[in-house]
């Protein structure tokens, strides 16, 4: 495509020819309906004149006969810019008077006609139109006063080319100005196109250009660059995923493999072999949980759950998680209080928020030292409503996590040194994390001085309620 | 038990035939939608078992099929897909039951028998027993002999559960999902620490527990002397 067919072919370009139409429509309107009221208007002074002039001649004739009329008429003729004059007899013969021709058979007919003529000091050719009015006197005379149209025509003839050059004015500026704005528009849409496709190409890290201007171009390419920083994220995301996966699953599986060689090379009995396989069947079923814990986290970060939203109390959730773990935090001499009067409700997935909470209870019972006692061995579970926001916190004294893991450990498969001892595959708050975001909250980690204050903060609304980004 | 294993997978169908044929019921076997619909309206199946992704026809259309011609055999869905609204989906196109693979074999055994006596069930009886244990579902109240044993909410509900499938094996998860209606992996084993709870309130002090653990399998009451 040519650069002019591609220029043409732009919706700016479209416009700026609707609006020149329009425009240039306009402008004849306007000058013709000019034109119409200034003709109009001379057109009446015109008559008006003529009609005063007959008016005052045919008395003159009355008082004082052909005579009197004929030097009157005589004495106005040689005015300068007079009207037209002519009185003729009945024979059509000439009294008086500066018309020196006129188009044949004006004479006979009395009223109103416009005429070709010429004055009687012209020479012969030089004709212009008038507009005359003849008058029958009694006697057989007749009078004809009439007036040149020449400045009626003048100003025909400026009106008819202001419009031609309106016109043309508006058409050329309006082609010129299309083109400019279009040209100006169409290069920013290029660069545009340019770097997308650059984009495409696997340049994730590549931006549109913003003019700051703010126009419609620019909020379009913030837009569109914050969907770039979106993607360019989950792209990350699932690259570190992949890469996590690929280490962190070769470790049980190497030590699954292990065990199935050392089985083979020195298992002696039936018994022996038993207790191999029983141990791989347990390997793989953590490998299967830790696969559906990573499956759970990436719906929940790709946002498709959102449609599985429904109202309900998130006080009763914490009331079920908690009275789910209780005998497990009890038989570890630990206990397990809930405040959760409720009802707060919330609008999310309830499974996933369920689940999210149970991890936190869950690392809490787990981290929490079985010889703590009294206060430190206290676990305390909440539901409370904090402005737009339903906080579901637990609250422990165990070793809580130290200020510059925090970030860290929400990442997938993340274990600090001191909790590799105990089960679990290091995305229990990964979960809990993505589970917050996907509801436009988020996961807080904070100090309970000593201890780990994990809170769930979740919008009310639910995730649609707040502004995007 | 009489199964029609639909499973396009002619490995995986062979080995759940074979597995259930081991512990004693017949098993049928279908290799894509079509032919399981033909098979599954023709035969008198006890629990039909629907691979989802079928040749010829997927197994939730086949599922409706059924459904449509007034068949209710009860259907279990195996997926790869484990997702809750997938389970929602499953079981909204008349499903009965859904598990996603891949799973442990006692797990669907423990289902299908479950399935299999829903129709002939227990299901609508106010008041089950088994040996000297009685639970009254409408008084909510809970007898071992002559003692009358005090159950918090939950617990009672688990033991209905329970009682409901006596002589059943019934797994964790199926107790996560029917008891507490969770349908995510708690890690930690809860359930146990549940089940231990209430072992001690209605077996500790007499001579014959009602309330086993099967290994690798989950929990079972049952009248010791049977």
């Amino acid at each position: 495509m040519t650069a002019l067919g591609k220029l043409i072919r732009t919706t700016t370009f479209k416009l700026t020819l609707v609006y020149l139409t329009v425009f240039a429509l306009f402008a004849v309107f306007l000058l013709g309906y000019f034109a119409w009221n200034t003709q109009r208007l001379i057109t009446q002074q015109i008559t008006e004149t003529v009609d005063a002039e007959i008016t005052g001649l045919s008395e003159q004739y009355r008082q004082g006969g052909i005579r009197r009329l004929v030097i009157v008429v005589e004495a106005r003729a040689r005015r300068p810019g007079s009207s037209l004059y002519l009185v003729t007899t009945f024979a059509g013969e000439a009294l008086v008077g500066n018309v020196g021709s006129l188009a044949p058979g004006v004479l006979d007919r009395a009223g109103w006609t416009e005429t070709l003529y010429r004055r009687q000091d012209e020479s012969e050719g030089a004709e212009h139109h008038a507009l005359v009015r003849v008058f029958q006197l009694p006697g057989g005379f007749r009078l004809l006063v009439g007036r040149d149209l020449e400045e009626r025509e003048r100003l025909q003839k400026i009106v008819l080319d202001a419009g031609r050059w309106s016109v043309a004015l508006v058409v050329v500026l309006g082609l010129a100005g299309g083109f400019f704005v279009t040209r100006r528009v169409l290069r920013r849409v290029d660069a545009m196109t340019e770097t997308t496709r650059t984009i495409m190409a696997g340049d994730l890290g590549g931006r549109l250009a913003i003019a700051g201007t703010g126009d419609e171009l620019d909020r379009l390419a913030s837009n569109l660059n914050a969907m770039l920083e979106r993607i360019e994220g989950l792209m990350r995301g699932l690259k570190e995923v992949s890469d996590n996966i690929a280490h962190d699953l070769k470790t049980p599986l190497t030590r699954l493999r292990n065990r199935c060689e050392e089985a083979l090379r020195n298992a002696k009995s039936e018994a022996d072999y038993r207790a191999a396989l029983e141990a791989t069947i347990e390997e793989s079923d953590g490998l299967i949980r830790t696969f559906n814990a990573l499956l759970m986290i990436a719906r929940a970060e790709s946002g498709q759950a959102r449609e599985d939203m429904t109202e309900f109390d998130a006080a009763e959730i914490v009331r079920d998680v908690g009275e789910l773990y209780e005998p497990l935090a009890d038989q570890k001499g630990l206990a397990l209080k809930i405040d959760a009067p409720g009802p707060a409700p919330l609008k999310g997935n309830r499974e996933l928020v369920s689940q999210a909470l149970a991890n936190l209870v869950d690392n809490a019972i787990k981290y929490v030292k079985p010889e703590a006692n009294g206060a430190d061995a206290e676990i305390l579970v909440t539901a409370q409503a904090q402005g737009d926001r339903i906080l579901l916190a637990v609250a422990d004294h165990g070793p809580g996590i130290p200020r510059q893991d925090r970030g860290r450990v929400i990442e997938r498969f993340v274990r600090l040194e001191q909790s590799r001892s105990e089960p679990g595959s290091g995305l229990g708050l990964s979960l809990a994390s993505a589970v917050a975001h996907l509801h436009a909250g988020e996961l807080r980690l904070e100090d309970n001085g000593p201890g780990l204050r994990a809170v769930i903060a979740l919008p009310r609304a639910g995730p649609r309620a707040l502004p995007a980004g | 038990m009489r199964l029609l294993i639909i499973e396009d997978d002619q490995n995986a169908a062979d080995y759940l035939a074979k597995a259930f044929r081991e512990v004693g019921h017949v098993a049928d076997q279908a290799f894509d939608g079509e032919e399981g619909l033909a098979l599954a309206l023709d035969g008198q199946y006890d629990v039909l078992i629907v691979d989802r992704m079928l040749p010829k026809r997927d197994g939730l259309s086949l599922i409706g099929a059924l459904r449509g011609k007034g068949v209710e055999t009860p259907a279990l869905i195996l997926s790869a897909l484990g997702q809750v609204d997938d389970r929602v989906k499953g079981l909204r196109a008349g499903g009965d039951d859904y598990l996603a693979k891949p799973y442990a074999f006692a797990e669907l055994l423990a289902r299908t028998e479950v399935l299999s006596r829903r129709r002939g069930g227990r299901g609508e009886e106010t008041l089950y027993r088994v040996g000297d244990l009685e639970l009254d579902r409408l008084s909510h109240r809970v007898s071992r002999g002559e003692a009358e044993i005090a159950l918090q909410p939950r617990e009672f509900r688990l033991l209905e559960y329970l009682m409901k499938h006596a002589g059943q094996v019934v797994t964790r998860t199926m107790l996560l999902e029917n008891v507490w209606d969770y349908h995510f992996d708690p890690q930690t084993n809860v359930i146990d620490v549940h089940i231990s709870r209430l072992r001690s309130k209605i077996d500790k002090g007499f001579s014959r527990p009602l309330l086993h653990t099967v290994r690798g399998a989950g929990y079972m009451i049952r009248d010791g002397a049977r």
